[in-house]
């Protein structure tokens, strides 16, 4: 090859051939990096239009008259509420006679108008006897009527929602009598057989319970198990066999945690099924090899020097533990927490197996109500056949990913903040 | 320090027996004949090892060394990279026992007890045996709490006025109080590399220890922290004993009172320093010090 002076200036052919070739990776690397954002706007689109309607619900509005002959029994809360419902629906539309037709006009509102009816007796007794306009919630099928997810040009027998019906919701609306407002329900309610009733609470709760108790059993024996087994165990051939364990734990598929919960914690030690405790016990157990192995890492990521100089100045190995290796080490354990904490929060085989796939339609209060959590209860809604149940699923995923993005920045956050440099 | 002069106190030239096994130290060039000439030992010692051998697993690190090391002495260790100078000096203040395949044998005595006696607590050992990296290694915490941690650990102090003044002594000895006063309370990681190395050392010396073993501390610092250091270790002499592991000979040269010369393992040749770099007994250690190999 000839040296000449405008080689700096004019790359020769194999040095072009290296830029060309380093360009190509790049590209590479930008397209892989597209396609999988690409993956990812899809999934939150699809998960976001299909679900954002969800946080807003139909309501109607229906002028009550408390007719005294409705109260005659001693306690209120017997009183027949959904009869209430239904005559102040018929005197707005006097136009339906045949049995057939209130039927259809009755099934515009949800059996929850009873119930609101009811609360409002009962908090104030004195409203018995006056007029009230008072907006109740319509049924899911209407909610979706009006969502748009029901095809009004479909032909009357294949439509859920009928003609007729589609003829006084129409008239509602022009009264000004039907709209669509925030969904309160949803948040403050537990799960239910009704779309238009059912809420997250009960779930958000019992993922709350769970991960109270995954957290509280894993994350110190995780720790202590991580810092024995790193700074203080012999090297021998024991503390091999549990590490080759402990990282096969990590590999084990997650519903044989379950089976093992099932057999060993509710068969055995017969703690209750379905509960809090019992899934956060099986969760911890699914988490623990996950905080072990990030918790060592980090200690092993910790430089010898720092452990020698603690040791040179004459402190034990557990004070060399304790005052620098640990706090040096605890970000990135406490990364490896929260990114166990995370996958438990996802995790939904093995509760399958330990009863939390049960339909509880109470917010557990306590570690031992039954309770769902959130992936479980959107696997739930997701198998319920009412149409309803389909955007109710997706704005549950939707508040689970809101969930776990919050605890992965958390983690970040924790680790840049408590991170020391030296 | 008292060198003994007295050939029926000390003989001049000690021959020790040397275990003669080849299938044990296949990797190791064994010279029956190689013995430790010059002055290894002296009169009133702070330590003395006799036969100390060590052992990393099946390979034999150091070959039975006896040496003493006096009071108020420098006292300066060279040799080939790999020659064992730094096992030994890590022996002395038991730092060895973080190594699991490590094995110490025959004896190191400080102020006439064994170090190495099961009964004997390495935490006060330490305390009293400071040791000084090679990197500066300084706690990622205030400049302040590095030196206070020692005194704090071992239960010096029982008030924070007498920490203060500890931690001010120290940093005085260490030539760094006048630098860092100002900023006691910031992280000990942001000094420059010879200021963390002094650090290091007022680290070492807060805890008032007998001896202080130093391993190749200037070999990251440019020569104007160098400097610094080695007027550190001249000054520190007149209170401590130092065990200082080189490279640099002219270091050695300018540091220490007698210097000890290790090859493969053996320790050649112990003498007073100016005997050493001028006129040899050994032909290995002759050798290396006119740089004709190592």
């Amino acid at each position: 090859m000839s040296t000449t002076k405008n080689n700096l200036l004019t790359p020769d052919k194999a040095l072009k051939k290296r830029y060309r070739a380093e360009k190509r990776f790049q590209r590479m690397g930008i397209f892989a990096i597209f396609i999988s954002l690409c993956f990812i706007v899809f999934l939150f689109t699809t998960i976001i239009t299909d679900g954002y309607t969800a946080f807003t619900q139909t309501y109607i509005e229906l002028d009550v008259h408390f007719d005294k002959k409705y109260f005659m029994e001693e306690n209120l809360a017997n009183a027949n509420f959904p009869s209430l419902v239904k005559h102040s629906l018929y005197a707005m539309f006097p136009q339906v006679k045949s049995r057939r037709d209130k039927k259809m006009l009755k099934k515009l509102i949800s059996p929850a108008a009873a119930y609101t009816l009811q609360q409002m007796v009962k908090d104030d007794p004195k409203i018995i006897g006056s007029s009230k306009k008072i907006w109740v919630l319509a049924d899911d099928d209407v909610d979706m009527m009006i969502k748009g997810k029901i095809n009004r040009n479909l032909n009357n027998q294949n439509r859920r929602i009928k003609d007729l019906q589609l003829a006084w919701i129409d008239t509602l609306i022009k009264e000004g009598k039907l709209e669509k407002r925030f969904n309160t329900q949803f948040f403050t309610s537990g799960d239910s057989r009704e779309p238009e009733l059912a809420g997250i609470l009960g779930a958000l709760a019992g993922s709350f319970f769970t991960l109270l108790i995954t957290l509280s059993l894993s994350f110190p024996i995780g720790v202590a198990t991580a810092v024995y087994l790193e700074e203080f165990a012999p090297a021998n051939k024991w503390t091999d066999l549990i590490e080759v364990n402990i990282n096969n734990l990590a590999a084990v598929p997650s519903i044989i945690f379950g089976l093992l919960g099932l057999a060993i914690f509710i068969n055995f030690w017969g703690i209750p099924r379905s509960t809090p405790l019992i899934g956060g016990i099986v969760l911890a157990l699914m988490t623990l090899p996950t905080i072990i192995i990030a918790g060592r890492a980090s200690l092993k990521s910790i430089p010898p020097s720092i452990r020698e100089a603690a040791l040179g100045v004459g402190a034990s190995k557990m004070q060399t533990v304790f005052h620098h290796v640990l706090p040096l080490a605890m970000p990135g354990m406490l990364t490896g927490t929260i990114i166990g904490m995370a996958q438990a929060l996802g995790e939904t085989a093995p509760l399958l197996m330990i009863g939390m796939v049960a339909f509880i339609a109470d917010v557990p209060a306590s570690l031992t109500d039954p309770a769902a959590v959130l992936p479980v209860q959107i696997y739930l809604w997701a198998d319920s056949p009412e149409r309803a149940f389909t955007e109710k699923t997706s704005a549950a995923i939707m508040i689970l990913l809101a969930f776990l993005i919050s605890m992965n920045s958390l983690s970040v956050y924790l680790r840049k903040k408590f991170e020391i440099k030296w | 320090m008292e060198i003994a002069t007295n050939p029926t106190d000390t003989p001049f030239s000690i021959i020790m027996p040397k275990p003669i096994d080849h299938e044990n130290s296949s990797d190791q060039i064994v010279q029956p004949d190689r013995e430790t000439v010059g002055i290894p030992f002296v009169k009133h010692p702070r330590m003395s090892c006799r036969d100390v051998v060590v052992r990393y697993g099946d390979k034999q690190a150091i070959n039975s060394i006896s040496i003493d090391v006096g009071k108020n002495e420098a006292l300066a260790m060279i040799g080939p990279s790999g020659c064992g100078k730094s096992t030994f000096l890590r022996c002395l203040n038991r730092m060895n026992d973080t190594i699991p395949s490590c094995r110490v044998e025959g004896s190191i005595c400080l102020d006439g007890i064994d170090i190495y006696d099961p009964a004997t607590d390495v935490v006060p050992l330490r305390a009293r045996v400071g040791m000084v990296f090679q990197k500066p290694n300084p706690f990622p915490k205030s400049i302040y709490d590095n030196v206070a941690y020692g005194p704090q650990i071992h239960g010096l102090t029982s008030t924070k006025a007498e920490l203060d003044t500890i931690v001010e002594t120290s940093l005085s000895k260490a030539g760094l109080w006048d630098e860092v006063k100002d900023r006691l309370q910031e992280p000990g990681t942001g000094l420059s590399g010879g200021q963390q190395q002094r650090l290091c050392i007022a680290r070492a010396i807060a805890v008032s220890p007998e001896v202080i073993l130093m391993d190749e501390p200037c070999s990251a610092l440019d020569p104007i922290a160098t400097a610094k250091v080695e007027e550190l270790i001249a000054e520190l002499r007149t209170q401590y004993s130092i065990v200082i592991v080189t490279h640099a000979m002219q270091q050695a040269a300018r540091v220490s009172q007698r210097t000890a010369y290790f090859h493969l393992g053996d320790l050649v040749e112990v003498g007073a320093t100016d005997k050493v770099f001028t006129n040899p007994l050994h032909k290995l250690t002759e050798d290396y010090i006119t740089g004709r190999f190592g």
